[in-house]
């Protein structure tokens, strides 16, 4: 046993100690980051933050455990109306305590659903989740509770002020950007820890092969119905970020293109790695942006216009599928790898310049 | 080193010419700021140009007939720019898509008032979109002008000093189709028919105050979700109940939704719309796509509704001749019907505020300009309501029947009233549109 421990701290403690230099690294290059630039890109910053949390949850749930969710807009949906219901009416609560509230809510709820999903296998379990996308915000629930959920036009929900210290001046979309930062870190590091120790190899073993990864004894079901909560708490925590970031929780905000868009993220960043839901956060954020931009600069009758957005960010996923099939973090551990392969150093043990395409690079 | 020297050289030159100006604007006759120079008396204004922003669902499934309101707008701001513009400063417009979703709304949002620094926030389309924002929008005191919703959460002056509605608000409308109800269909047993939201129930809340809430008993009161399209069961029930006149609120695709799922169970009541749910031309088009030809706009033929604005049809009136002018040499692509009508009006509306704010308005003028001066004449039947206690525009709305053949005619005079108030009769007269169509 004590043999066990120790061998345990061995293998856990350089890596949680280099997951937590890597988020202090992060931490202090955000920080600089966000004084530099305007209130608009802290704004935009934040909410890659935000995807971020939410696409790294479903990686880790898709990517890592094989469990297809078409419901985490959902999820994100009780995250974001549990913390709106608790701002309701002016109450104050400090940030941290309504995060923490809509992890929880979240976390319970994803426990229920967990079990159902443990049950369910590749087109049931999509089916079954998509359910949940299309039910949970339904606006017939917001409307016939409306006094509790506020209908259609939803629960408005007050900024959260910076604080004091921080000057009258300070922007409060940099504030924000900073509470989203914050909790994307320990998103990360939390979920990073998780991945290197036994439950991370227990996802992968299931996601592989469930009858072999049950026969090395792990309890199969057990496994998944953890992925899916530890997803869904993830989604809970984006989904009250997301409601300090819109200023309004309503059932349109939450319809399945956002639970696509995280699928979108997850593929195009890269399936299986947190920092594949950062590159595929940071698309979903800001190639829109620049497609609406590229065409307002046209001239072109409204018709055409008002769609070429949309065509235009359709056009790069394709494209970026095409050329990275693994999405942006494959590409670059394929570069990282050919680079290896080129010039030595081969700490995966691979022959001297020969590359690995399959090379089972680290999960973080 | 030279071109830091440059800028700053520049910046001085710049900073000492916005002084004089100022000196100037200050020593000018007696606070009259309406001659004098062009200055950047605030964001979005420069010496030549006024920006302003708004968001409005381009695509999904707000888009039908409300994607044209923001480039009929534009057409018109560029009608006033090839005339010389507004004080000389041409106006740059600025709508984005956020597809009726309002956390793209918040977001675009904030592009507007951060990035593309905009004067003011116009003509923002929606009401969960923009309870979404329009906190922010106050927070940041910016304009919020002309929502284009008839909530009355818009009128709103101690929480949102910034927020001006334009349009009657539903409870407004509501009351004053009631009274149409009780003075040309008395006797008769009426039902509701309404949108699930603050659309609906502020229309039935007008409605009520008019007839007495329990004239109209709980069967009779059915209403729907716009994301679900199967409707037979309330019309069904409405039958049931045997309302022989039936008050939709209803935006357009669910008015032919109601229109058809009644005929099919051979139910034909009067039917009373919103003026959001009535246009002719919308309609009919609805009608034929959803009954594949089968049926066209003859099924509108006795349907009473409600305008405060000159019904596109009408050529002889001269705002209808001035719009639909510029419409065709503008936007000729969209069609001519009450959304582009719409979005032209209210682009006259702010170019009527802009200009009664003075040359060098500065966010904070601009606001008290629009709630102290009296804005002459406008496209509405009835007069601007705008004032420090009230952020609403038109007060009133005109009964008018439609025609089988489509032809509309108004009924009566036009009513005023507020959502607490009675209802009274406008007396003034129509105007007419200034001769070169520029406020």
């Amino acid at each position: 046993m004590v043999a066990v421990q120790s061998r345990l701290d061995r293998l856990v403690r350089p890596t949680f100690g280099r997951h937590l230099l890597f988020a202090l690294g992060a931490a202090v290059v955000l920080l600089l980051l966000s004084s530099q630039i305007g209130a608009y890109d802290d704004y935009n910053l934040t909410a890659v933050a935000i995807f971020a949390v939410a696409a790294a949850g479903l990686n880790l749930l898709t990517g890592l455990n094989g469990q297809l969710s078409l419901g985490h807009g959902a999820l994100m949906a009780i995250g974001a109306y549990t913390a709106s219901l608790l701002l309701k009416d002016h109450h104050q609560f400090p940030v941290i305590v309504v995060l923490l509230a809509a992890v929880l809510s979240t976390g319970v709820i994803g426990i229920g659903f967990g079990y159902a999903a443990a049950r369910l296998r590749g087109p049931y379990l999509a089916g079954a989740t998509l359910t949940l996308a299309v039910a949970i915000p339904l606006p017939q629930v917001a409307t016939r509770y409306k006094s509790i959920f506020g209908g259609e036009s939803g629960l408005t929900v007050a900024p959260s002020s910076p604080p004091d210290w921080l000057g009258a001046d300070f922007p409060p979309e940099r504030w924000l950007a900073w509470i989203a930062f914050a909790a994307a870190i320990v998103t990360m590091v939390l979920l990073a820890n998780l991945l290197r120790g036994a439950p991370g190899r227990a996802f992968k073993a299931v996601r592989d092969n469930e009858a072999a990864a049950a026969l090395a004894g792990i309890n199969v079901a057990r496994t998944q119905v953890l992925a899916f909560v530890v997803s869904a708490a993830c989604a809970g925590l984006a989904g009250a970020l997301l409601a300090y970031w819109t200023g309004v929780t309503a059932p349109a905000g939450f319809t399945l293109a956002l639970s696509l868009q995280l699928i979108t993220a997850i593929v195009i960043g890269g399936l299986g790695s947190l920092a594949g839901a950062v590159w595929g956060s940071l698309v979903l954020v800001f190639v829109p942006l620049l497609t609406s931009g590229m065409a307002s600069r046209l001239s072109l009758p409204s018709s055409v216009a008002d769609n070429l957005p949309l065509a235009i960010y359709g056009g790069i996923l394709v494209i970026a599928m095409l050329v990275a099939p693994h999405g942006i973090q494959g590409a670059l551990r394929r570069i990282l790898a050919y680079g290896r392969a080129r010039w030595g150093n081969t700490p995966g043990g691979g022959q001297k310049g020969v590359v690995d395409w399959d090379d089972p690079a680290p999960d973080t | 080193m030279k071109s830091v020297m440059g800028g700053n050289a520049l910046r001085i030159r710049a900073i000492a010419i916005v002084c004089l100006a100022g000196l100037l604007a200050a020593c000018g006759t007696s606070g009259d700021n309406s001659s004098g120079t062009n200055t950047a008396s605030a964001p979005g204004i420069t010496a030549t140009t006024i920006t302003i922003g708004s968001t409005q669902p381009l695509t999904g499934r707000a888009a039908p007939g409300y994607s044209e309101i923001s480039p009929s707008s534009n057409a018109y701001f560029n009608y006033v720019n090839d005339h010389g513009g507004i004080n000389g400063r041409k106006i740059t417009y600025y709508y984005y898509d956020d597809g009726y979703n309002p956390t793209n709304t918040a977001s675009l949002t904030r592009k507007l008032i951060l990035e593309d620094k905009v004067f003011a926030m116009f003509s923002a389309l929606g009401t969960p979109t923009h309870l979404a924002v329009v906190d922010y929008i106050n927070s940041q005191k910016v304009p919020d002008l002309f929502v284009s919703s008839g909530c009355n959460c818009w009128n709103d002056v101690s929480n949102h000093p910034y927020t001006f509605g334009w349009q009657p608000d539903y409870t407004i409308e509501g009351k004053i189709l009631g009274q149409y109800i009780q003075k040309s269909l008395g006797g008769k047993k009426v039902g509701y028919f309404y949108q699930n939201d603050e659309f609906g129930t502020d229309g039935v809340k007008g409605l009520d105050a008019q007839l007495g809430a329990s004239s109209v008993p709980d069967a009779s009161r059915q209403n729907y979700v716009p994301t679900n399209t199967n409707i037979g069961p309330q019309i069904a029930a409405l039958k049931a109940s045997g309302a022989e006149v039936v008050v939709s609120f209803s935006i357009p695709a669910f008015t032919a939704l109601a229109l058809l799922g009644a005929a099919k169970l051979g139910y034909h009541p009067i039917w009373v719309v919103s003026n959001v749910g009535s246009d002719v031309t919308t309609l009919t088009g609805l009608l034929k796509n959803f009954s594949k030809g089968a049926v066209g706009g003859a099924l509108l033929g006795g349907m009473v509704t409600d305008a405060y604005l000159p019904l596109t049809g009408d050529s002889a009136n001269p705002w209808i001749s001035l719009f639909k002018g510029i419409h065709d040499k503008y936007v000729s692509n969209l069609p001519w019907d009450a959304n582009v009508l719409y979005g032209m009006a209210q682009a006259y509306t702010f170019v009527q505020a802009m200009k009664a704010a003075g040359r060098n308005p500065t966010r904070a003028s601009f606001v008290k300009a629009l709630e102290t001066t009296k804005l002459n004449g406008g496209p509405g039947l009835a007069p601007y309501g705008y004032s420090s206690s009230n952020h609403l525009g038109f007060l009133g709305v005109q009964i008018y029947t439609i025609a089988a053949d489509g032809t509309q005619t108004t009924t009566g005079p036009v009513y005023t009233s507020s959502d607490s108030g009675p209802i009274s009769q406008y007396s003034g007269s129509a105007s007419t549109p200034p001769a070169n169509g520029i406020p």
